[in-house]
């Protein structure tokens, strides 16, 4: 484990810089055990302790800073116990760089059959056996603390957004409760840094009650969660605008699940810090390339003879240039360039249009008349 | 291209070099000496000795299957400017080859008169001569191996003589079409039969060709037979020119071959070793005792591979082989290894496969070494007695 010794960084296990600003983006300097990481980041999904088939060398030459591994996956294989044994994650990957474990209560919702969710905590099925199991947040905690990441997450009542009615303020008030339960549970504060999640759906009465409650906690960061998951984009905005505006300035603002290049430059011009999403990843399994421009199919047949090399941005140089465009001043200019490249006809979405003007982005040069 | 032997007999180290690809329009560079490893299922490794005792960086030799290329057509990629551009291997001399051991299988019941039969994945496939130089002269290899009809060692003779009879008529058919005036290796076959393996080899060696590809091993024959087949070709060849064999892989074939006067191996022995989760961990240190013996190991019966995912290795914190300095080895443990395996990570293979070709280049960097201080059999026994002696230890041990 490595502590950063600047004389101005007190030794808590996370600290965060602001480097640069424009309006509501901000670029930092978030420290954690393991490294110095630039903000905004995006954060690739290594599900079972790996990035599907990329070597560690591999990873850092292509600036990688923090990777999430499923706590689920790793509880079941190899377990949490053997990874302790073997020193952590960290030792056991032999990844020298920071690591977030994510509760695995949204797994086992999404993943398994007859998952059910209580006050106690998340009942499933034993996918090896098929018996009943239960996941408390009590245990999320402790197979966390296992792990060794450096950042771990809070065990959330999570519902989708597509879901209406008294649900959503359920799962709300119950992750409020359960926060308490995991910060109870946390063992090693010192080392590893617990983010709460707000929850709410797009309810913003609801979400307003959950920063709060959270905030109170004086967590170390603070994810946003429920979304990325079918909503229309135009809730989606006003959802992280409004939580980003009532977090605290100086915690990371985690958006969970987020995704896709655009929704990432929204977000960041709206005071985000961090992502995480399978997108990349999984959508490299089906051949397709991510480019300043959109994507690129490889195995459609029209690129059986197209001998042009691809013009990469991955998620992770994409959040470097982010992150460098703010510090240096050029934020606006930069958004509107990525903007440029990626609708060249100036068909700006409204949503990211409506998103802008919260964000005092002018990206009028970008954008045709809109049709009203 | 050239090449240089010592002068010794039976197993020979020499120097193989070939025209850097980007000096083949400006004939007058100079020839850059290559040092062969393997590289990628299936690959080439070579038993030449190396041109400098550090470890510089070898070229590998790859070959090239035309059957791996289905999909992308022979315009493209020469569009692309051939195998070089294409895999973006620059540093690397790649030979083509038509039998892929692994998926493109000579068919001998379905090769006629017309052309060479394969089984791929996409089905059976029938190349003729034509063809098939039309595709080879798209990647632009460094050296090609004419069409050979290869077959079993169970054929009856008829089918044996007719297959040598098909395979100089296709190496005289490759030779008039070869307008590029590139290196070309001359095919011999034969079967399982010494006359015709003789026949075939004195055939081939009348021709103008830079150096000899032996086929129709690998499919099925004994090791016992195969040492007197090998010899019955290599006895008929010059000595200043290179053989290359296909389809021998385990150590043991490799040392027979090189002790027959083989060059070039291809084998898929590393391909199947990684796909099975097995590493190799035969050490490759010599001795550094005065004694002039060549030992492989001071630890007596050593075993030659584990297989990484067995459960003793959960919690083995150890790399696979604490002296390798192999990427794989230098930055991880079988623990994490026996994990990846378990979960079917792509990235398990991607890792086993670095170790292996690691610990099997070595082995051919040992051989020669051990040629060159003219301690080649004396190598070759302790190798396989010691192999002898583990495995009378596992089986006597049950």
């Amino acid at each position: 484990m490595a502590w950063f010794s600047a004389c101005s960084i007190p030794a808590v296990p996370l600290f965060l810089q602001v480097l640069g600003r424009f309006n509501r983006a901000r670029a930092a300097q978030l420290t954690l055990p393991h490294y110095l990481c630039q903000t905004p980041l995006f954060m690739p999904v290594g599900t079972q302790g790996t990035i599907k088939g990329l070597t560690k060398n591999q990873l850092e030459e292509i600036g990688c800073q923090i990777i999430l591994g499923n706590t689920y996956h790793l509880a079941l294989r190899p377990t949490s116990e053997l990874i302790d044994e073997l020193g952590g994650l960290h030792k056991f990957m032999n990844w020298p760089r920071a690591l977030l474990t994510d509760s695995g209560g949204f797994q086992m919702v999404s993943l398994l059959h007859l998952a059910d969710i209580t006050e106690k905590g998340v009942t499933f099925q034993s996918p090896v056996d098929g018996k009943p199991m239960l996941l408390t947040p009590e245990e999320s905690i402790q197979i966390q603390n296992r792990i060794g990441a450096d950042i771990i997450m809070a065990l959330d009542d999570v519902v989708r957004t597509t879901i209406t009615g008294p649900r959503i303020e359920e799962a709300m008030y119950r992750t409020l409760r359960w926060i308490d339960r995991c910060i109870a549970a946390h063992k090693r504060p010192n080392e590893q840094n617990l983010f709460g999640i707000v929850q709410g759906g797009l309810d913003p009465v609801l979400r307003d009650i959950c920063v709060r409650g959270l905030v109170e906690r004086n967590l170390p960061g603070y994810a946003i969660g429920g979304l990325a998951g079918g909503e229309d984009k135009d809730s989606f905005w006003r959802v992280v605008a409004q939580c980003t505006a009532a977090l605290p300035e100086d915690k990371p603002r985690y958006v969970m699940g987020v995704g896709y290049p655009l929704d990432i430059v929204v977000c960041s011009a709206l005071g985000a810090d961090m992502y995480d999403c399978v997108y990349p990843t999984r959508t490299a399994r089906f051949g397709t390339a991510l480019v300043p421009e959109g994507v690129l199919k490889l195995k459609h047949q029209a690129m059986a003879n197209d001998i042009r090399p691809i013009d990469p941005m991955c998620e992770c140089m994409l959040s470097r240039d982010l992150h460098s465009s703010i510090v240096e001043g050029r934020f606006p200019e930069f958004v509107c360039k990525f903007l440029q490249t990626m609708f060249p006809k100036g068909d700006v979405p409204e949503w990211v249009c409506n998103a802008m003007e919260v964000a005092g982005i002018d990206i009028s040069s970008c954008c045709h008349e809109m049709k009203v | 291209m050239e090449q240089r032997k010592s002068p010794v007999r039976g197993s020979a180290a020499g120097q193989l070099s070939f025209p850097n690809s980007d000096s083949r329009s400006a004939p007058h560079n100079p020839q850059r000496p290559a040092r062969f490893h393997l590289s990628g299922p299936p690959y080439l490794l070579s038993s030449f000795s190396g041109f400098s005792p550090a470890p510089v960086q070898p070229a590998s030799l790859l070959p090239c299957f035309f059957s791996s290329l289905e999909g992308i057509s022979p315009k493209t990629i020469s569009n692309i400017g051939g195998l070089h551009q294409m895999l973006s291997l620059h540093q690397h001399i790649f030979a083509a080859v038509p039998r892929d051991s692994i998926i493109a299988l000579p068919e001998h019941d379905s090769t006629n008169k017309y052309g060479a039969s394969f089984q791929t994945p996409g089905g059976r496939l029938l190349i003729k001569p034509a063809e098939y130089v039309e595709l080879v002269s798209s990647m632009k290899p460094d050296f090609w191996v004419t069409l050979a009809d290869e077959v079993p060692a169970w054929v009856s003779d008829k089918r044996n003589r007719t297959s040598v009879d098909r395979t100089l008529r296709w190496l005289d058919d490759c030779l008039s079409l070869n307008k590029t005036g590139t290196t070309i290796f001359g095919s011999i076959v034969g079967g399982s039969s010494i006359e015709e393996r003789h026949r075939c080899a004195q055939e081939v060696a009348q021709r103008n060709v830079s150096g000899y590809w032996i086929g129709g091993f690998g499919l099925g024959e004994s090791m016992d037979e195969r040492a007197a087949l090998l010899t019955a070709v290599t006895d008929n060849l010059p000595e200043d020119m290179p053989r290359h064999v296909s389809g021998l892989g385990l150590p043991e074939e490799v040392l027979q071959g090189v002790a027959a006067g083989i060059d070039l191996f291809d084998s898929t022995y590393v391909y199947h070793l990684t796909l099975g989760g097995f590493a190799l961990t035969f050490p490759l240190e010599r001795n550094k005792g005065d004694n002039a013996d060549y030992q492989l190991s001071d630890s007596g019966g050593d075993d030659m591979k584990i297989n990484l995912k067995a459960t003793i290795y959960r919690k083995d914190t150890s790399p696979i082989v604490e002296s390798c300095n192999c990427f794989t080895c230098q930055n991880h443990t079988k623990a994490y290894l026996n994990h990846l395996f378990n979960v079917h990570e792509m990235l398990a293979q991607t890792l086993l496969e670095i170790h292996n070709t690691h610990q099997y280049l070595g082995f051919f960097c040992s051989i020669r070494k051990a040629i060159e201080e003219g301690k080649f059999e004396q190598f070759r026994r302790n190798f396989v007695e010691s192999r002898r002696e583990c495995l009378f230890a596992a089986a006597s041990s049950d």
